[in-house]
């Protein structure tokens, strides 16, 4: 037995196996089928870790919200300086922020991404427009807030309200927007655009009919994850829109309104003896919409998927 | 090794089979297409050196040459298709019964009216067959149902495309197969009744029988049609053009009546391309 295993050590039987003649042996090397298993366990691993913290917060949150979600949790306002009661007015407040954001950072977007993909010039003017969507990308929420409020609320005199907001908000998501509708814009293949010319279509006739048709699906996700990230802030809309308590739904676009993540911060960190189920409940009702709208544009991409042959 | 010396026999062989061998002089048809000292270029980068060229019309006209060589450049020159790429420009003259297209003031819809193309890739849109061949009416200003049906079903017809789908006019047009793909594109481009139809490689990506249906039809809509088709295929070339450009380099090296270019070529370079020397 050890006699055996000092005339075959390891490295030797791994030579021995190796099908390939004529390479050199080299001893205490592991075979290329074992390092990729150990890479791949590697690899696994990491991905693992990913999910490890999603799964984690989702499945906090559910259980220990799960019993504040109640009817009149869900549609009544908050009482007993918002101890009691429900969240309604956030749940509006967000609901009317996504919406206006989406009307008018929607459409520039598409705009922006039409021009820089169909008809800009490639070059300096293009280089910093671009350079600077990338920049805008970058900004800090908190920067967004702050650029509102200087802008939208004070110089433009909008006040704290959803317009303020919906436009502080807007220009946050709108590099999302852009680079999304311009990627979708570049995957419509170039030999639809050539067919439509050659039939003697303007450019115009052939974006508006050919070309935006078959990019909207992707510019419809991009557009609903910018939206979910734009629902879940706080900081744009701290100075901007968000009201620590109103007794009222908001009227017009230039009311001020609750917003979800706000409200959850307030209960949170600036109001003493707030139940866990409340804070765990509001914290709930905030990631199922955002998962939703996450899942909207999932839904979106894969239909369309299944659907396009090109 | 490839035995390049029977195949080239081969290839000889079909070809004189197939072309009588008393060659006529030229014939002096009534002239579509003018071109007069063409040089293109794809920024500094010259694509077609100083053509000049009679296309004549309602003859087929091939235009031969290996890859590379600016056939298709040329082609897309006939309805300024090259204007989309972004730092190419054109000097010289393109007359068109007589009118410059590259004057100031030409509409380029227009011309690309008169002038359609198929590519080399059939690409109908991702609608229905019906709403692929209603696209260049609508946007050409017809949009009276009843007329647009008809025009759907000559058109269809024309391009020998209707027996097919003529039940499922409103099924998708990419369900189809790729020769009846590319018909249907070939269908889109009757439809708004050009005069002259430059084709691209039209049956480069099909298989032997579609390709002899695309050549059928080119042969049937020679009648009406002024036709410049580009091809690889010098048998195909042989087989349906009446009249043979070869381009090597950017330049037109020898234009002739097709039975010329394949049997007694006047340029020495002519006659090493068709018997398969290069290329």
């Amino acid at each position: 037995m050890s006699n055996q295993s000092r005339i075959f050590p390891l490295g030797q039987i791994t030579d021995k196996l190796r099908t390939a003649p004529g390479i050199p042996a080299r001893r205490f090397r592991l075979r290329p089928q074992i390092t990729e298993k150990i890479a791949f366990f590697l690899l696994f691993l990491a991905t693992l870790t990913i999910l490890l913290p999603v799964a984690v917060i989702v499945v906090v949150i559910f259980v220990r919200g799960l019993p504040a979600i109640s009817w009149t949790f869900l549609t009544g306002a908050p009482t007993m300086g918002m101890r009691e009661g429900g969240i309604f007015p956030a749940i509006i407040g967000t609901l009317y922020l996504a919406l206006g954001t989406i009307l008018c950072a929607l459409p520039l977007g598409i705009f922006a991404a039409i021009y820089l993909t169909e008809y800009a010039r490639q070059g300096a003017l293009t280089r910093w427009i671009r350079l600077a969507i990338f920049n805008l990308a970058g900004v800090p929420s908190v920067v967004y807030g702050l650029f509102g409020l200087g802008v939208f609320v004070i110089f433009l005199k909008f006040g704290a309200s959803i317009l303020a907001g919906s436009l502080t908000l807007a220009i946050m998501i709108l590099p999302v927007i852009i680079t999304a509708s311009e990627e979708a814009l570049l995957s419509v293949p170039q030999s639809f655009r050539e067919a439509s010319l050659a039939l003697g279509a303007t450019k115009w006739q052939t974006i508006k009919k050919i070309v935006l048709p078959n990019a909207i699906p992707g510019i419809l996700t991009g557009t609903i994850l910018g939206i979910s990230r734009a629902a879940g802030e706080t900081a744009p809309v701290l100075f901007t829109v968000a009201a620590f308590y109103l007794p009222y739904l908001p009227r017009s676009i230039f009311d001020q309104a609750m917003a979800l993540p706000y409200h959850l911060y307030v209960i949170a960190t600036q109001i003493p003896n707030v139940k866990m189920d409340t804070k765990a409940g509001t914290a709930l009702v905030l990631l199922v919409l955002v998962l939703a709208m996450n899942l909207s544009a999932i839904i979106i991409r894969s239909r369309f998927r299944r659907r396009k042959k090109w | 090794m490839v035995d390049w010396t029977s195949a080239r026999e081969n290839g000889r062989d079909q070809i004189s089979r197939e072309i009588p061998p008393p060659v006529p002089p030229p014939l002096r048809e009534p002239v579509k297409i003018h071109v007069e000292h063409l040089n293109f270029y794809y920024g500094e980068v010259q694509a077609l050196r100083d053509i000049s060229m009679e296309v004549p019309t309602n003859q087929v006209t091939a235009l031969i040459g290996p890859s590379g060589c600016g056939k298709s450049t040329f082609l897309r020159t006939l309805n300024r298709m090259n204007d989309i790429i972004p730092g190419s420009r054109a000097e010289g003259k393109v007359l068109i019964d007589g009118v410059d297209i590259y004057e100031d003031g030409i509409d380029v819809t227009q011309l690309r009216r008169r002038v359609g193309m198929v590519f080399q890739k059939s690409n109908p849109f991702p609608f229905s067959i019906f709403d692929n061949i209603a696209y260049g009416l609508k946007i050409g200003g017809i949009h009276q149902r009843a007329e647009i049906e008809e025009i759907v079903e000559q058109s269809l017809k024309d391009a020998a495309l209707w027996e097919e789908v003529k039940d499922r006019l409103h099924s998708e047009a990419l369900d189809l197969s790729g020769g009846q793909q590319q018909r249907l594109c070939i269908a889109r481009a009757l439809a708004i009744k050009p005069e002259i139809l430059l084709m691209d490689e039209p049956a480069s990506a099909l298989d032997p029988i579609s390709t002899g249906k695309i050549e059928e039809l080119i042969n049937q809509l020679e009648k009406q049609y002024t036709i410049v088709i580009v091809t690889h295929n010098m048998q195909q070339a042989a087989r349906i053009s009446d009249y043979t450009g070869f381009f090597l380099l950017g330049e037109l090296v020898e234009f002739d009546r097709t039975e010329r270019i394949f049997t007694t070529p006047s340029d020495k370079r002519t006659e090493d391309y068709v018997t398969g020397r290069f290329g």
